[in-house]
């Protein structure tokens, strides 16, 4: 699957979910590629041809895009702001510096608001979580197949690039910030933590085990949600980019006026090149206009008349429609990662609250 | 396989209502507080922006795992 042209919307949305995966295939193990069915003749470490072969690798499956563009984000997230932190001064911040203390005291508001114990770890854990998922989420604006087409263009497989769309990495933090609540429930509480998981509805010793499984269940639930939040919203809004990009895809390569013309010229797959020449010709045709060298009227009728020709007005639609929804996935990656960090630090509050 | 269509619609409809529920009542009580006592307001947006960003995140969920339905567990339907 990775490499090929997907042609049918399903292939193409299965394309665009499957991750780039890196494991070890056992021996004796029928590989189907281009070349016909291969036979593994020992344990192979290698990387996966399709969603198939990414499951039969069992549990030592890495996801290596997520893992490489996870931890480089985080990376850059730690590069950037230490670079501020060297030059913080007293006086009036500017530029970067100045955006780093506002998400800084930003966050540190947002701190003290819901957590009151003392810890000093919990504002830069916050910190680091809002920041890094966000710049996790922010993966999604950019268009759906530019880098990994890029990539693809320079001999590497195709990858997704936002990690926080991969279940094993949301619910990988989550897991990450439930230890942290274990950890601090037992180390302030202590004997506590295990009275208020056997006693806490109802204070009597034959309700035990019931008191247990409720707050078990409660316990487990938190980081689960957690994690499944995330995931949910970031993959359902790369799905819907995805199905903009085939809907409008498809549109625009079958042509608004000329479909027989294309169908000429291209056949089923249209030249990205194509779409770059029409895109070139009509910013020609609107800087002329911007020099006064043609009318606004004739460089309107131009414009029409070539994305007609070339099926651009579909383009445009898909275009509009991916900006629209582009807008609206803003607001919705940064409260993402706002509400994961809140909820991590409430969660952390809760496990130092001693009774 | 015409069944997985009506339950993505379902999943969509009812998600989207229980939600629009929500978020009506949210916004609602909110003019409603900051109406009473609009020294409050900045605080209760932000804490209103919160809690529909949790309301939010249901339907959301919805919406992917019906669009996984429509195009990927029911093929050909919808391409």
């Amino acid at each position: 699957m990775a490499g090929g042209n997907p042609v049918s919307t399903t292939a193409y949305i299965q394309h665009h979910l499957t991750n780039l995966v890196y494991g070890k295939l056992p021996a004796g193990y029928e590989r189907h590629t281009e070349q016909g069915v291969e036979t593994l003749q020992s344990d192979t470490w290698t990387f996966a041809h399709g969603s198939q072969e990414a499951a039969d690798m069992g549990f030592w499956a890495i996801h290596v895009d997520s893992m490489l563009w996870s931890i480089g984000l985080g990376s850059l997230f730690c590069w950037m702001f230490y670079r501020a932190a060297k030059k913080a001064h007293t006086g009036v911040p500017a530029g970067w510096l100045n955006f780093v203390e506002m998400i800084v005291e930003f966050i540190d508001g947002a701190v003290k608001d819901s957590f009151h114990g003392r810890n000093k770890m919990v504002a830069p854990l916050a910190l680091t979580i809002f920041v890094w998922v966000f710049l996790m989420n922010l993966m999604d604006l950019i268009p759906v197949d530019l880098i990994p087409e890029l990539l693809m263009m320079a001999g590497v497989p195709y990858q997704k690039i936002v990690p926080s769309t991969d279940p094993n990495v949301t619910l990988g933090m989550a897991l990450a910030v439930f230890v942290l609540m274990l950890y601090y429930s037992f180390k302030i509480k202590g004997g506590g933590f295990i009275k208020e998981l056997t006693m806490h509805p109802f204070n009597h010793w034959a309700f035990i085990p019931v008191n247990l499984f409720m707050e078990t269940v409660g316990l487990l639930a938190k980081p689960f949600s957690l994690g499944l939040r995330l995931f949910g919203n970031m993959y359902a809004g790369e799905m819907i980019f995805i199905l903009i990009a085939t809907m409008f895809a498809a549109g625009a390569g079958a042509g608004f006026v000329s479909g027989g013309l294309h169908a000429e010229l291209f056949g089923e797959q249209t030249s990205g090149y194509f779409w770059l020449a029409i895109f070139l010709l009509v910013s020609g045709i609107c800087w002329l206009n911007l020099k006064g060298k043609i009318s606004t009227g004739k460089t309107v009728l131009l414009s029409m008349a070539i994305m007609a020709i070339g099926g651009g007005l579909f383009a445009l639609g898909g275009g509009l429609m991916q900006w629209g929804w582009a807008v609206f996935h803003i607001l919705v990656i940064t409260l993402q990662a706002f509400i994961f960090m809140v909820l991590t630090v409430v969660y952390l509050s809760m496990a130092h609250e001693d009774h | 396989m015409e069944l997985v269509i009506i339950a993505a619609a379902i999943m969509l409809g009812m998600g989207a209502l229980g939600a629009a529920v929500g978020m009506g009542l949210l916004g609602g009580k909110l003019i409603e507080a900051t109406a009473r006592q609009p020294e409050l307001g900045p605080m209760l947006q932000g804490k209103m922006f919160l809690l529909a960003g949790l309301i939010d995140a249901v339907p959301i969920i919805g919406v992917g795992i019906a669009m996984y339905l429509i195009f990927v567990v029911a093929p050909g339907v919808g391409a």
